[in-house]
């Protein structure tokens, strides 16, 4: 019978050990999955008191530059655009997460509405994670241009991605959960290339 | 055998044999299949694809007009060059004649493609790439040098002397610099194809063809290179030109400075004896090298006079030279056995006869992006003529064409230096006397003279004009030695000049490119993403079939064992009808709309009021565009006085958001509301049927769901363990029915709670064709199937969804054109075949009806056409939408329906079949 507990699974949970397996036999790329996290979409005006007022509550000052991402105490803030953001949380209740962001921000003409099961998240790690990321996506991925702190909506494959860099040879893909068993099935065909030889 | 001791850079220690036309040829590793069979004396068995005459192998590399073959193993590919495939053992192929044969075994290879970004991008490794390069990479730029032979050099054949060295000492010198500057990319084998704006350049890298590829076999055999550089250096080389003579095809005639390369390359020899028919210096360096390597040469100038240096080397070696002499023909059956030379056509003997007009510059890459090409009368080639930003053409590309001149040009003062080699000015000679329909100017394409002159005759005087009507430069190599001396000819014919012509354009692809590695991984199962829901492996389970809606997969039916689709679709609405069913509803679009300005926008794009909604409400709403046809359609729920979460069909979830969007940035901007997609947040899961109540009531035992308490077209907020979940009491069946809203995060678990509370009841998962079922029983319309984008709200039967009071919203406006008022416009109106057993075909047309049941004799006013239709359990009988002009008006009128040359008759009725008083919804 099927399991109806409401506990909170990795949309892609049954790939899990074939990415880790995968991970074994690659040189330089390991795959893994991250565990969901609560996230909220804040749309907030850039200029004036808001994005401060929300920092406090946040945990951490939101980036003052758009496709750039900073710490939060439990979390990041990736800035998505001139007036958006992603708040992300490995401690908060989603709920939680989302009402006190928006009682922050709504003073400010903001709003943050929870997104946290609208994606999932992939860790790329290693040496090769940039080449393995550059066969199916067009940004400038080179470590000067796309250092830590930066994040970028983009496309892997034909799927729309937040990618982020944690360290040149760190990234995440926050990935929609309806695509993201198509980007692993694309990452473990890229990542093919990087069997070590048998 | 051909094959020369102490010439040639292939592996003469190993071995590798090769298969042709079933005959077997051992060559070496570093030769490509041309050479092999040169080696041996032998030609692929190729004809003209028109003529059907023998044809061989006419230069070493790209710009080789003749020598295809098709590839049999270790894959099949048609059409590729015998020059351009390198040697590998196993290798089997066959010639061509006129044309090749696809694949029909699957391609189990893979391809892919890497993005690169760089500062600067170098286009061809020959001297002047190589010094370019390296000057960059000492600069400490990002590089990426590609280059299309296997190895570097370009056309440098050891012979020269570069920094009073011998000239591949150097390269490997610059080579291996390169290689270990962790600033530089530099690819052999690839090829830069095509060159697009900013500084774009697409490159194939064939990096598995000249290995047996043991352990790498996961390794993608062709990579697109998609990069993306700040500034590119073309530096691509020059294309040696023949000179057009009577019966020019036959193999054995070659261009001078590919015998050349084939000679210092692989060791070969092309020919014994060697005929040299030149306006131009560089083929007395092949008269020298061939004759050094055992050939008996003499050597034909067309100029006046032969170059002086050239002809002290030549007497030194006993060549003979003869200035101011033209061949005119060829003799000759398989081979050519003599070249005609004179206007007497004298016959010498020969067995290889080499032809070199002069060269034109490979600007292609230049080109491709707009680059200007003008004519140089000192080259006699077209030349770049004005710079482009991003891009310098350098060395051979450029018209330079002396090696100490292309080192300066490439390095600056800090080039290597080359001795001064003078050169005599090229003489323009396109083609010399003799029969125009045996003078071949496109030799695959078995295009003449006399075909120029055809076109010419016929009016044209544009040279793209004549290359469609001569088909000349629209074989595999797209003209590289053909395509300038066609403009040179045509202008001859036209008499003018040929800088007045010009040259067709260069376009992408520079050589062929393989469908394969342009799909890359596209192909198979990531052709195109597949999206899923997150209870996807439970309807996978559950055993259902799945229909694509947009990316998404989405379940169709359930059939049971031995069920087809109609079964399976008749149990589940039946199921829905008398008990209760179950869908997976969460690819829905969702956006939640905030903010004090949120009833506003919703009330300008909605056809109907929002603003009027109350909170706890839900309202079912149309979108138009501005020309006032149906867009999209969804539910509104009002969550609070400033904030409202809508839904839009499958399919049109982001085009929604992108339209709200538009009018909220660009339109309203004073608008305080924000828009935020929650597609994937929110799974959507609908219970339906007379059982419906009893189900969610025992799931979640805290609401009461009661009809007093939980009326139609509201919504509650409640929660399952803690877990927040919403419940909306929306119908797209008719029924009683509720939709359950989850995080998507604990959708199994409240997918898999329902089922388990609806066990006792017979809860039954339906698909979307069910849906389609129930839906069209009560005619509600889907957006894209029973609508084309010139449906109007009206038209569907809709005007109560229009509002009368608003002032303005998108698409009003149109509502007033003559066009909406016309009363024969289509409308949705319900189709009963009178048989009562004939499913209509959906896109079916609709004519009157005829009492002998014929369809007569065209023309056919059409009346309209069948949207939708399907078997109805609840009818017990086929039942179909159709949209028919003045269809409202027509209700109770029989139509023909033609299906299979029978005329069927149909009925036209009230578009609500089943339940029109609408007494089932509240159970």
């Amino acid at each position: 019978m099927a399991d109806t507990s409401m506990l909170v699974r990795h949309p892609l949970e049954t790939r899990r050990t074939l990415l880790a397996e995968l991970s074994a036999e690659l040189d330089g790329v390991a795959l893994e999955l991250e565990a969901p996290l609560a996230a909220v979409d804040l749309r907030l005006d850039p200029a004036g008191p808001g994005p401060a007022a929300v920092a406090e509550v946040a945990g951490g000052p939101l980036p003052p530059q758009p496709d750039t991402w900073t710490g939060l105490a439990a979390g990041q803030a990736l800035r998505l655009g001139p007036d958006e953001w992603l708040l992300t949380s490995a401690a908060a209740r989603p709920e939680d997460w989302e009402f006190g962001l928006d009682e922050a921000a709504a003073p400010f003409g903001g709003a943050a509405v929870d997104v946290s099961a609208q994606r999932t998240t992939v860790r790329v790690r290693g040496a090769s994670a940039r080449p393995l990321l550059a066969s199916g996506c067009a940004i400038d991925l080179r470590p000067a241009s796309f250092p830590r702190g930066r994040c970028a909506q983009t496309l892997l494959g034909q799927a729309g991605v937040l990618l982020v860099a944690l360290a040149d040879d760190d990234l995440q893909l926050f990935v929609r959960p309806s695509f993201a068993g198509y980007v692993v099935d694309w990452l473990v065909d890229a990542a093919q290339e990087f069997r070590r030889p048998s | 055998m051909s094959r020369i001791e102490g010439y040639g850079r292939i592996d003469r220690s190993r071995h590798v044999t090769v298969t042709v036309d079933g005959a077997a040829y051992t060559g070496h590793p570093g030769d490509s299949l041309a050479s092999v069979l040169l080696a041996h004396d032998a030609r692929p068995a190729n004809t003209g694809v028109k003529l059907g005459r023998p044809r061989g192998i006419g230069a070493s590399w790209t710009e080789d007009p003749t020598g295809l073959v098709q590839v049999e193993e270790p894959f099949p590919e048609p059409m590729l060059l015998a020059t351009t495939v390198e040697a590998t053992d196993g290798l089997v192929a066959r010639g061509v004649n006129g044309q090749g044969r696809l694949s029909e075994v699957p391609d189990l290879a893979r391809y892919d493609r890497l993005h690169t970004h760089c500062d600067v991008l170098v286009i061809g490794a020959g001297p002047a790439g190589l010094v370019a390069a390296r000057t960059a990479a000492r600069r400490g730029d990002d590089v990426v040098l590609v280059d299309d032979r296997p190895t570097a050099g370009g056309t440098l054949t050891g012979t020269e002397t570069i920094d009073g060295r011998p000239s591949l000492d150097v390269v490997d010198e610059i080579v291996a610099e390169l290689t270990t500057s962790p600033n530089v990319t530099h690819l052999q084998r690839t090829t830069a194809f095509g060159h697009y704006d900013d500084g774009f350049v697409l490159a194939l890298e064939r990096r598995t063809s000249h290995t047996d590829d043991g352990g790498l076999a996961r390794r993608s055999r062709q990579r697109v290179h998609r990069i993306r550089a700040a500034r590119i250096v073309v530096a691509a080389g020059a294309i040696e030109r023949p000179i057009v003579l009577e019966d020019n095809d036959r193999p054995g005639i070659m261009l001078a400075a590919s015998a050349r390369d084939f000679l210092h390359r692989y060791g070969v020899l092309a020919g014994r004896e060697v005929v040299v028919f030149t306006s131009d210096d560089a083929a007395y360096a092949a008269a020298v090298d061939l004759h050094d390597a055992g050939a008996s040469v003499q050597v034909l100038d067309a100029r006046a006079t032969a170059p002086t240096l050239w002809s002290r080397r030549c007497a030194d070696r006993g060549i003979a030279v003869t200035a101011n002499t033209h061949v005119h023909g060829t003799r000759g059956e398989d081979r050519i056995t003599a070249a005609l030379v004179g206007p007497e056509r004298r016959e010498v003997a020969c067995d290889l006869l080499l032809t070199s007009g002069g060269w034109n510059p490979t600007a292609h890459l230049f080109s491709h992006v707009g680059g200007r090409l003008a004519y140089d009368p000192s080259l006699g080639a077209f030349r770049p003529a004005a710079p482009r930003p991003g891009v310098e053409v350098i060395g051979a590309a450029d018209g330079t064409f002396g090696l100490a001149d292309i080192l300066r040009q490439a390095g600056g003062v800090g080039a290597p230096p080359a001795n001064e080699e003078p050169r005599d000015p090229t003489a323009v000679l396109w083609r010399t006397d003799g029969d125009p329909t045996r003078q071949f100017v496109d030799i695959q394409r078995d295009a003449t003279v006399a075909d120029i002159a055809r076109a010419v005759g016929a009016g044209m005087t544009s040279v793209e004009h004549v290359k469609r009507y001569t088909t000349i430069g629209t074989a595999h190599d797209q003209g590289k030695t053909s395509g300038v001396i066609a403009s040179g000819i045509t202008a001859e014919l036209l008499g003018r000049p040929v800088e007045d012509l010009g040259t067709t354009t260069f376009r992408p692809p520079y050589t062929p490119v393989a469908f394969a590695a342009l799909a890359g991984r596209e192909r198979g199962d990531l052709f195109d993403p597949v999206r899923t829901t997150p209870i996807h492996d439970r309807h996978v389970a559950a055993g259902a079939e799945f229909e694509d809606v947009g990316q998404w997969k989405r379940a169709r039916h359930y059939p049971h064992p031995g069920e087809n689709m109609t079964d399976a679709v008749l149990r589940e609405c039946a199921a829905v009808r008398t008990s209760v069913g179950i869908m997976d509803a969460s690819t829905l679009g969702k956006i939640d709309v905030r903010g004090p300005d949120a009833a506003v926008l919703l009330d300008r794009l909605y056809t109907n009021m929002m603003s009027s909604l109350k909170v706890g409400r839900v309202r079912y709403g149309v979108m138009c565009g501005n020309d006032g046809m149906v867009f999209d359609d969804g539910t509104v729920l009002r969550l609070a006085d400033d904030r409202f979460l809508v839904t839009t069909t499958t399919g049109n979830a982001a085009a929604v958001l992108d339209w709200m969007e538009e009018w909220l940035q660009t339109e309203w901007p004073e608008l305080r509301v924000r828009l935020t997609s929650v597609t994937e947040q929110w799974s959507i899961f609908a219970v339906a049927g007379p059982r419906s109540r009893d189900v969610v009531g025992a799931v979640f035992a805290d609401l009461d769901v009661s009809n007093e308490a939980f009326g139609f077209m509201t919504w509650h907020d409640t929660a399952l363990d803690g877990v927040p979940v919403r419940l909306a009491r929306i119908s797209f069946s008719g029924e009683l029915a509720f939709e359950v809203s989850v995080s998507a995060w604990y959708a199994p678990a409240v997918w898999a709670r329902l089922l388990e509370a609806g066990r006792d009841h017979g809860i039954t998962p339906y698909g979307t064709e069910t849906m389609h079922v129930l839906r069209a029983e009560k005619g509600y319309p889907i957006i894209g199937q029973d609508t084309d984008g010139t449906v109007s709200p009206h038209d569907l039967g809709m005007a109560w969804a229009v509002s009368k009071k608003k002032p303005d919203f998108v698409g009003r406006r149109s509502f007033g054109r003559p066009q909406n008022q016309d009363p024969l416009r289509k409308q949705l109106v319900s189709l009963l075949p009178t048989d009562a057993a004939t499913k209509l075909p959906e896109g079916s047309q609709i004519v009157r009806f005829a009492d002998d049941g014929r369809l007569p004799a065209p023309p056919v006013p059409m009346l309209g056409h069948v949207t939708s239709s399907y078997h109805s359990a609840a009818l017990d009988r086929p039942f179909a939408l159709a949209l028919v002009k003045g269809g409202r008006e027509r209700i109770g009128e029989v139509v023909g329906v033609p299906v299979a040359g029978e005329l069927v008759p149909a009925l036209i009725g009230e578009t609500v079949l089943v339940d029109p008083e609408g007494a089932r919804r509240d159970g």
